[in-house]
This record gives structure tokens, C-alpha cells and sequence, in this order.
């Protein structure tokens, strides 16, 4: 009896609860392995393009992002992004400013004033808000605040306020859901202590937990920008796509996504207007790795 | 001012914006609904889309949503759970599993125009597709596997240890202790989250614009011969999606109802997404109760 067991042990490699074990594990791994050889491949294709502006067309990167004129087809062609930078930057930080109290006070009151209530009306509210797609809030935007901003104030209607209008209520469920998370974690011990030394709910909201959650309220606000920035179509279709920079909130203009959108598909390969639509695509995806990294300090300073 | 009169000031002020984010989601669907519903017939949902003439529908533009959503999550799936079993249970904690999380993260983040631009350079042009279903899927996947790695990874991470520990004990290998222990206690969050995942690859088209491109050739719906051209099971044809044709129409629509399309359109698209959404919730439950003793 002894000796087939030593035999076994020999060819272990061959039995079968072992090779299944390496199939799994190989399996996972070329998973895993392709999700890191994708995004490897994303930075390098989209940074070999988007260099090549300033490699092959010789331009210069300072004209790039300081520049206030961009005519790449004209005599000479000139590249200048700073207006899209401008729009893309204004669009997504006056979305926050508008969808961050807003996302609170939800949070607010899923988690501390009625979360039955809460839980079980607007938790579906929000999670329906961020399931509908971008270009219907597009054409929402397009049909309904592009005309009313144009009855109420001067211009068009088109311009940074609609299209920070529609950002806002896109990234409202972001914010509000990584505020109720941080919110709904909070020790209620903190909250009891306060309330026992006769604070109302307002007075504990605000300086018990406002002041502890904010590093995480601050995540949700960083990672809605970082959505509203990456946002193409739906801005697209109010922001109007002139290129330069407004005078005013009502005025056309445009952003680095919906300038890729427009001219991507009418340039050549190649060509140094399609070049420098890859050096916006590289301006969009360096900014993504930014906010990804103010997460991270965000997280770091959270978990403190 | 009074701390009393404060909180009651702060009480409405809170009570009023989550009343105005309800009436909000209300106003949203009620407008899309109201002014598209009476224009979806089933001719509008049949019948091939018109250039410059009224009266076009949507017929190819909804085929082609579904086809690419289910080859899309063909392709998505299975990496996808491979990938989130690698996070939850083969990745050892460290700085390589950190980095690996930190690459998920940021891929998650990327802008959906971005994926669609890669997806042109190397699916398109690259690998030679062309601009076809099958390099709008490819970019999809890549737009929405993070999602689905994140969904498996909280799923496999959600069961009991003692389940995990129990097969071990008993001699099983890891593997199979995987996949048949933890994956079917982890399923119905893997299916209601995949279920989500659908609605937005549904919904998505900034991506698909550079990619699965934007016309719609002519197609033949009794030629079910995937190889040709005119057959609409191609995945080698060039395919315009509903969200890509909404976009379409509004920026450049020359039809005289293209206001018009462009309702009926959006409310398919919000219809269909709200079916995956309470689609998902229900099943999820569902399943719950299947599996679990709880009620």
C-alpha cells in the first residue's frame, strides 16, 4: 500500500485536481494579464500619437496649451488648445460647484434625517438618474435647457452653463452615492456623543459629520469632475463648438472632448489636424490619471 | 440666530433638494416618455431609417444595439469574472496586487471618447477590421471590463469564508473549490451586476462613434448567412447604434422629423435601459431567494 502512494506523489503534476488547479490559475492570470496589456497599450498608442504634434508637426508644446487660436487647416496652421482646455476645465468645475450641495444634501438625508424614506425612494431615484445614457441627457439638454437659458438670459443658450447644467445632473448619482457610502459609515457613536451633549441634528450635521466625512465627500466630488471631464457627446450637443474662448456663460464654445468628436472622423491619418487631436486625447487622458491620483490622496488621508 | 430655528431652516432645505432630485428624475422621464411615446409605433420600430424624407424608423439602429450588447458581453464576461477571480482570491496582498488595483482604477476612469479612439487605432485600423460590430465590441469590452472585474471581485468577495474553508478542508482544489463553492453562492450579485453593465454598454456612444462607426448599411433580415456582407448577423459590418443614431440626428439630422426620431429614439433608449435596470433588481432578488433560505 505503501508504495503507489510514493508513485502518486512522483507524478503529482498529472493528477487531475492539480492540473484543473493550473488551468484555473492560468486562466485568471491571462484575464488579468490582458486588462494590464490594454491599458499599457492605451497610454502608449494614445501618448505615441499625441507626441507626435510636437515630434513630427513640430509644434510647440507651450504654443499647444497656451495658444488662443486653433485653425489647423489654415496658413500657417495654428494649434492652439487653451480654449478647449478652458471649456473642458469651466464646464466640469462648474458642474461640481452645482451638483456637490446638491449630492450632500441627498446624502444628508438618506443617512441621517429619513433613511427609510431615503433607502427605498431616492436610492432608486439616483441609481435610474445614473443609468440613463449621455446622449439622451444630450438631447434632454438640447430640447429643454438650451431654449429656456436662451428665454431667460442674453445669447443663444448654448454655452458653458447649459452644458454644466447637464454635467451637473449626469454626475449627481457619482457624488451622491460615494457620499451616502462615506456618510452611512460613520461611527454612530460620534453622532450620540454629540447629540447627548444637546447639539440639534443641524449643529451635529455640520460640525460633527461634515468635518469627519469630508475627504470622502471630496472623492465623490473629484471623481463626478472627472466623469463631467471625460463626458463627450452630451456636451457636445449644448456647448455650441466655437472655438474660442467665451465672454460670457451663454456664449458658444467648446471643450477638448467635443472638439475630438467633431474633427476625429473628417481628418486623415496622420495629417498634423489629426495629430493634434491626439495631443487633446493626451491632455484628456493625463488629466484622468490627475484626478485618479487626488482619489488616491484623498483615500489615503480618509483611512487616517 | 436661534440653534433651533437653524436646524429647522437646514431640515427644509435638505427635505426640499431631495424632493427636487425626485421631481427631477419625474420631469426627465416624464418629458422623454411623453413626447417619444407617440411616436414609437411598431413601423417605427421596424422599419429602415430615411435620409431626407419624414417618416424613417429605427429598425437597424435597435438590431444593431442588441447584436453588439450581446457580443459585447460574449467577449466582457468571461475575462472579465476570470480577471475579478484573480483579484479576490489568486492575488496576494502587496505592492503588485496594489498596482494591479491602481491599473483596474484607472482604466475605469478613462473617458469613454479615449477607448473609442484607441479602439479606431489599433481594432480598426491596426488590426484591419475596419469600422464594424465587431471593433465596437472589442472597444466596448475595453470600456467595460473594470466594471465587471469590480463587480466578480466584490461578489467572490462577499461569501462566507467558512463556505470557502469548509471545501477546502474537504480536499478540494482551489480551483474547483472556485468554481464550485464560491461561484454559485456569488452568482445572483454577478448576474444583477452584469445585468447593470448591459444597460450601460446599451446606453453608450461615444465610444462606438470612431469604432463600430456611423451608418448602417442596408440589410437584408432574410439573410441569416452571418458571412455576407448584407446579413445582419455580420459582425464585419459597419453598424450604427440607437445612441449613436440620437446623436447623429441631433447635430446633423436632415430628415424634417428629425426632432421627432429623435424622441421616439430616446424614449427606446430609456425604456429599454429602465427594463435592465428593474430587470436586474428582480432577477437579483429572485435569485436571493432561490439560493438562500431567506425570504
Amino acid at each position: 500500500m505503501e508504495q503507489p502512494a510514493v508513485k502518486g506523489q512522483k507524478v503529482a503534476f498529472v493528477k487531475p485536481h492539480v492540473r484543473e488547479e493550473w488551468i484555473g490559475r492560468i486562466y485568471t492570470t491571462l484575464c488579468i494579464l490582458f486588462l494590464i496589456v490594454t491599458i499599457v497599450a492605451i497610454v502608449y498608442f494614445v501618448a505615441s500619437k499625441g507626441l507626435s504634434t510636437f515630434f513630427k508637426n513640430g509644434v510647440n508644446i507651450g504654443d499647444l496649451l497656451t495658444g488662443l487660436k486653433w485653425n489647423p487647416e489654415g496658413e500657417p496652421p495654428l494649434f492652439g488648445a487653451l480654449p478647449f482646455i478652458f471649456g473642458s476645465f469651466s464646464t466640469s468645475l462648474l458642474a461640481a460647484l452645482i451638483a456637490a450641495p446638491l449630492g450632500c444634501c441627498a446624502a444628508i438625508f438618506m443617512t441621517q434625517i429619513m433613511p427609510g424614506v431615503g433607502r427605498k425612494y431616492l436610492q432608486p431615484v439616483i441609481e435610474l438618474l445614473a443609468g440613463i445614457p449621455s446622449v439622451v441627457y444630450g438631447f434632454v439638454g438640447l430640447s429643454v435647457i438650451v431654449p429656456m437659458l436662451r428665454a431667460i438670459f442674453p445669447g443663444q443658450g448654448i454655452g458653458i452653463m447649459a452644458g454644466s447644467l447637464v454635467l451637473a445632473v449626469m454626475i449627481l448619482p457619482t457624488i451622491t452615492t460615494i457620499a451616502t457610502d462615506a456618510l452611512a459609515a460613520l461611527p454612530s457613536g460620534l453622532k450620540e456623543g454629540s447629540f447627548a451633549l444637546g447639539a440639534t441634528r443641524w449643529q451635529t450635521i455640520y460640525r460633527i459629520v461634515i468635518p469627519t466625512t469630508l475627504p470622502a465627500l471630496l472623492t465623490g466630488v473629484v471623481l463626478g469632475m472627472s466623469r463631467a471631464f471625460g463626458e463627450a457627446l452630451a456636451v457636445q450637443m449644448v456647448i455650441g463648438n466655437a472655438p474660442h474662448i467665451p465672454r460670457s456663460l451663454f456664449e458658444s464654445t467648446s471643450t477638448l472632448t467635443s472638439a475630438i468628436t467633431l474633427s476625429m472622423g473628417n481628418t486623415i491619418t496622420g495629417s498634423a489636424h489629426n495629430n493634434a487631436l491626439w495631443s487633446l486625447a493626451l491632455i484628456l487622458l493625463t488629466m484622468t490619471f490627475i484626478f485618479v491620483f487626488i482619489v488616491r490622496v484623498l483615500e489615503r488621508r480618509n483611512h487616517r | 440666530m436661534n440653534a433651533k430655528t437653524a436646524d429647522r431652516i437646514a431640515t427644509v432645505v435638505i427635505f426640499a433638494v431631495a424632493a427636487f432630485i425626485v421631481l427631477l428624475l419625474i420631469g426627465l422621464l416624464g418629458f422623454i416618455l411623453v413626447r417619444g411615446i407617440s411616436h414609437i409605433s411598431w413601423d417605427f420600430l421596424t422599419s429602415a431609417p430615411e435620409t431626407i424624407k419624414a417618416g424613417g424608423g429605427i429598425g437597424p439602429q435597435l438590431f444593431n444595439s442588441l447584436f453588439l450588447l450581446v457580443l459585447t458581453m460574449l467577449i466582457t464576461v468571461p475575462i472579465g469574472v476570470g480577471a475579478g477571480i484573480f483579484m479576490s482570491q489568486y492575488a496576494k496582498p502587496g505592492r503588485l496586487t496594489n498596482s494591479i488595483r491602481l491599473v483596474v482604477e484607472v482604466l475605469s476612469s478613462f473617458p469613454s471618447i479615449v477607448v473609442g479612439l484607441f479602439g479606431m487605432l489599433v481594432f480598426v485600423q491596426k488590426f484591419d477590421i475596419g469600422f464594424s460590430l465587431l471593433s465596437g465590441a472589442l472597444a466596448l469590452t475595453v470600456f467595460n471590463l473594470p466594471l465587471m472585474v469590480r463587480i466578480t471581485e466584490q461578489a467572490m468577495s462577499g461569501v462566507p469564508r467558512e463556505q470557502k474553508e469548509a471545501s477546502l478542508a474537504l480536499g478540494l482544489s482551489r480551483w474547483k473549490t472556485i468554481t464550485s463553492v464560491m461561484f454559485p453562492i456569488a452568482l445572483p450579485t454577478i448576474i444583477t451586476g452584469t445585468i447593470l453593465a448591459a444597460g450601460r454598454v446599451f446606453g453608450e456612444a461615444a465610444a462606438l462613434l470612431f469604432t463600430a462607426g456611423m451608418s448602417s448599411p442596408r440589410l437584408d433580415f432574410t439573410d441569416w448567412n452571418p458571412l455576407s456582407p448584407f446579413s445582419p448577423l455580420n459582425p464585419l459590418r459597419p453598424a450604427e447604434t440607437l445612441a449613436v443614431h440620437i446623436w447623429k440626428i441631433n447635430s446633423e439630422g436632415l430628415a424634417p422629423d428629425a426632432a421627432e426620431i429623435a424622441a421616439g429614439a430616446s424614449a427606446v433608449l430609456v425604456i429599454t435601459v429602465l427594463l435592465f435596470n428593474f430587470g436586474a433588481r428582480w432577477f437579483g432578488r429572485y435569485l436571493h431567494r432561490k439560493f438562500t433560505a431567506t425570504r
